[in-house]
């Protein structure tokens, strides 16, 4: 295998494994770590086609990585955030207790 | 100041009626608690328009200033055009002043009368409208606006009369008003179509083509009708009903007698000032069509012996009358039969000058009479008082000035010189010596009874002395009294033989003061007789009451000796026993078959057309029930079931909904690339 096929894998391994957690945790906590296991997966990819792609003397890859990182940052902090009003509403993060939306 | 106002004057005009009109609309809202300010408007009203209308007779005071007539179209139907207009001339400027002058007293005195009265403000807002609709009857140049404004003077007399309405006898007088001047009313409403017909006109003066002008007069004149009278005479006999029914002629009377059951100021306002002049200035209007005949025609023949005959048929009754209203009543119907007998015989301006002077007089006497029984605590009845002399001097003084006036006192009152002016009229009227020998009996009659009424009343002494303890009246009602007081003997100056003032001014002539007016025609000797009549009238009266007894339960002096014809006259010689019997008596029996009628076929009638229509909404209330609420109650029950099972899918899980989206997304990816291999 090439060291591109390699880390195509890892990161699709990675993606599934977020993914999984994110359809099957009932904790909003663990779904948020699925989410950022996703994103990371992704940012993977990029630095894997920059590295092993045609040569790019302007660093596309890294600075798009760096904003996924920076986004990722705020996701989590907006997440959290909102995971602890929830909690303060409900006192429970349990995902399937929250389903006041149902028809 | 004169030539200033004139351009402004038809604009003006209209304010003359209007305001009186328009203070009676805004009393009509005013809440019953406010009376206090109705009087103060109604008063203020009048106030103006007096003045307005003293401005309007000061703009045609001098002599040869002809009509100033304006007109408006009021509505168009086809090629008929309905034209509305006020009209000022002598005559109407010398009516609306009268009529707002004499009004603004009685409103005054109304004032202090009323003062307990609990409806009040409604009180002075019936009178404005009153005043208003007699304002705008006298100033019209239409004989349409004329008739509307005399219907709405028959609508206030009715209210007013009926205005004590939880007295059973109070709202049988106001119908009885209301229906017998409906009587002429309907006349007077033919003979104005008919008028119209012929002339296509109902404005008086229209510079030209009005119908008092000698166009439609000639057309008038000219065409024949059935029984060989022309279309005035036709036309004026109408017209001459509805004054008869509106001046409380014989036999259309009976009402006005019992209009008394009007509070007095009512009274005063009715006989005085409105209602009644308005027959009376209709004749005088329509004169140039009544007068088309000559001056024996039908239509003036008719008038003049009418006029006779009320005068003398009222003052004979009124002999016999107790109650001090109901003797003022008679008389007000024996001198508005003197007021016919002078337009019948060609004596407009002697009519118009009586009727002005009357206004002053009799409207002084119910205002004193009203005093009287304001200071008798409501007794009414002339056998029970005596010797009011004492307690009430200023009353006295009015009474006995409205007194003289009326029976025509030589030389100093104005009714001495309108009665001579009619007397002399009649008398040189070339139709006969009836009329003027029936006006002159009427005369001494006159003298007669109110010679009785007054010497019952103020002196002697007091008959019923316990039952109530007479006082004078407060100021507010004697100043009136002194104001018409006034009127009444000034007024004596324009209307001499001496001097001819008003009688030149109508006719638009200038008059000249000339000393040997009573040299030439026998006009001394006339003037001598009505001395005569009136002097013999009076010493007969103190001859047979000077000595009345002092128990109010003594029969009259007179009764014993006319025996039945006493007790004919006290019962007004059966007219009312007459309508009884012979109209009312008929329609009862006509209304009770009607009744009958309606009872047994219509009322029935009347049940089947319901039982019908309850059947054929039972069956429209079942159809709508069961048809049409069943099927769309059914229709949403089975969607809401539907959409139920369907809403059960919504979860509200975002995991759930990820899991089919997953799924779906795969799907549709390999259904992408399944596709896009097959092209």
């Amino acid at each position: 295998m090439t060291p591109l096929a390699l880390l195509l894998t890892l990161s699709s391994a990675l993606f599934t494994l977020g993914l999984f957690a994110v359809l099957t945790r009932r904790n909003a906590i663990l779904v948020l770590v699925g989410i950022e296991l996703m994103l990371n997966a992704a940012n993977i990819n990029f630095i894997a086609f920059w590295r092993y792609g045609p040569p790019d003397p302007e660093l596309a890859g890294p600075v798009f990585v760096l904003f996924s990182i920076a986004i990722a940052a705020a996701e989590a902090a907006v997440g959290l955030a909102i995971i602890l009003m929830v909690f303060r509403h409900t006192r429970s993060t349990d995902l399937n207790k929250l389903d006041s939306l149902h028809g | 100041m004169a030539e200033a106002l004139t351009p402004h004057l038809s604009a003006l005009l209209w304010w003359v009626p209007l305001l009186p009109l328009m203070a009676g609309g805004i009393i009509a809202f005013l809440p019953d608690a406010r009376g206090r300010i109705a009087s103060k408007l109604a008063i203020g009203a009048l106030f103006v328009s007096c003045l307005l209308a003293i401005g309007a007779l000061v703009c045609v005071l001098v002599p040869g200033t002809t009509h100033v007539p304006s007109a408006l179209t009021w509505f168009t139907f086809g090629d008929v055009a309905l034209k509305v207009g006020l009209l000022l001339d002598p005559l109407s400027a010398g009516m609306a002043a009268m009529v707002t002058f004499v009004a603004l007293w009685i409103f005054i005195y109304s004032h202090g009368y009323m003062h307990d009265e609990k409806r009040f403000g409604r009180f002075f807002g019936f009178l404005s409208l009153f005043c208003g609709a007699m304002l705008l009857l006298v100033l019209s140049n239409s004989l349409l606006l004329l008739f509307m404004a005399w219907e709405l003077v028959g609508l206030a007399s009715y209210l007013l009369i009926g205005f004590h309405f939880e007295k059973p006898s109070a709202a049988a007088a106001a119908q009885k008003a209301f229906i017998t001047t409906r009587v002429g009313d309907m006349a007077f409403f033919l003979g104005m179509i008919w008028l119209h017909g012929h002339s296509g006109t109902l404005l008086f003066y229209d510079g030209g083509n009005g119908l008092l002008e000698s166009g439609a007069l000639k057309s008038l004149a000219g065409v024949t009708t059935f029984g060989g009278l022309t279309v005035s005479a036709a036309a004026s006999l109408l017209l001459l009903a509805g004054a008869m029914g509106k001046s409380g002629q014989v036999p259309l009377h009976t009402w006005l007698p019992d209009a008394m059951e009007g509070p007095t100021p009512v009274s005063a306002l009715i006989h005085a000032a409105t209602m009644v002049a308005a027959g009376v200035f209709l004749v005088a209007r329509a004169h140039p069509i009544f007068s088309l005949g000559g001056d024996t025609g039908i239509a003036l023949t008719a008038t003049a012996w009418i006029g006779a005959i009320t005068a003398l048929y009222a003052a004979l009754v009124a002999l016999a009358q107790y109650d001090i209203k109901r003797i003022l009543a008679y008389s007000t119907v024996s001198q508005l039969g003197f007021m016919m007998v002078a337009l019948g015989t060609g004596g407009v301006a002697a009519a118009m000058f009586h009727l002005i002077a009357h206004a002053f007089f009799k409207a002084l006497l119910f205002l004193s009479a009203g005093s009287v029984i304001h200071g008798c605590h409501g007794e009414q009845d002339i056998r029970k008082m005596g010797g009011l002399r004492k307690a009430m001097p200023k009353t006295f003084l009015a009474y006995a000035v409205g007194m003289m006036a009326l029976a025509g006192f030589p030389f100093v009152f104005s009714g001495f010189w309108s009665k001579e002016a009619i007397l002399h009229s009649a008398e040189v009227w070339p139709g006969g010596k009836g009329p003027f020998l029936m006006a002159a009996a009427a005369a001494l009659l006159t003298a007669f009874y109110m010679t009785r009424q007054a010497l019952l009343v103020f002196f002697g002494i007091p008959r019923e002395p316990g039952a109530h303890h007479p006082h004078e009246s407060p100021a507010v009602m004697i100043a009136p009294l002194c104001v018409l007081a006034a009127g009444a003997v000034l007024l004596s100056i324009i209307g001499t033989p001496l001097w001819p003032w008003f009688e030149k001014w109508l006719h638009g002539e200038r008059a000249e003061f000339h000393s040997g007016a009573f040299g030439g025609h026998g006009a001394m000797g006339l003037l001598l007789l009505s001395v005569v009549i009136v002097t013999a009238g009076v010493g007969l009266s103190w001859m047979i009451y000077r000595k009345i007894s002092g128990d109010s339960g003594t029969p009259d002096p007179l009764s014993g000796k006319l025996g039945g014809f006493w007790r004919f006259l006290e019962n007004a010689m059966g007219f009312d026993a007459f309508y009884g019997k012979f109209v009312i008596a008929p329609l009862a029996f006509f209304a009770g078959g009607i009744d009958a009628l309606e009872k047994l076929v219509f009322v029935p009638l009347m049940g089947l057309a319901e039982c019908v229509l309850k059947l054929c909404g039972a069956i429209t209330l079942s159809t709508d029930e069961r048809v049409i609420n069943g099927g769309f109650d059914g229709a949403s029950t089975g969607l809401r079931q539907r959409a139920d099972s369907t809403s059960r899918s919504q979860t509200g899980r975002p995991q759930g909904y990820l899991r089919a989206i997953g799924p779906g997304v795969a799907l549709l990816l390999a259904l992408y690339f399944w596709l896009s291999q097959q092209s």
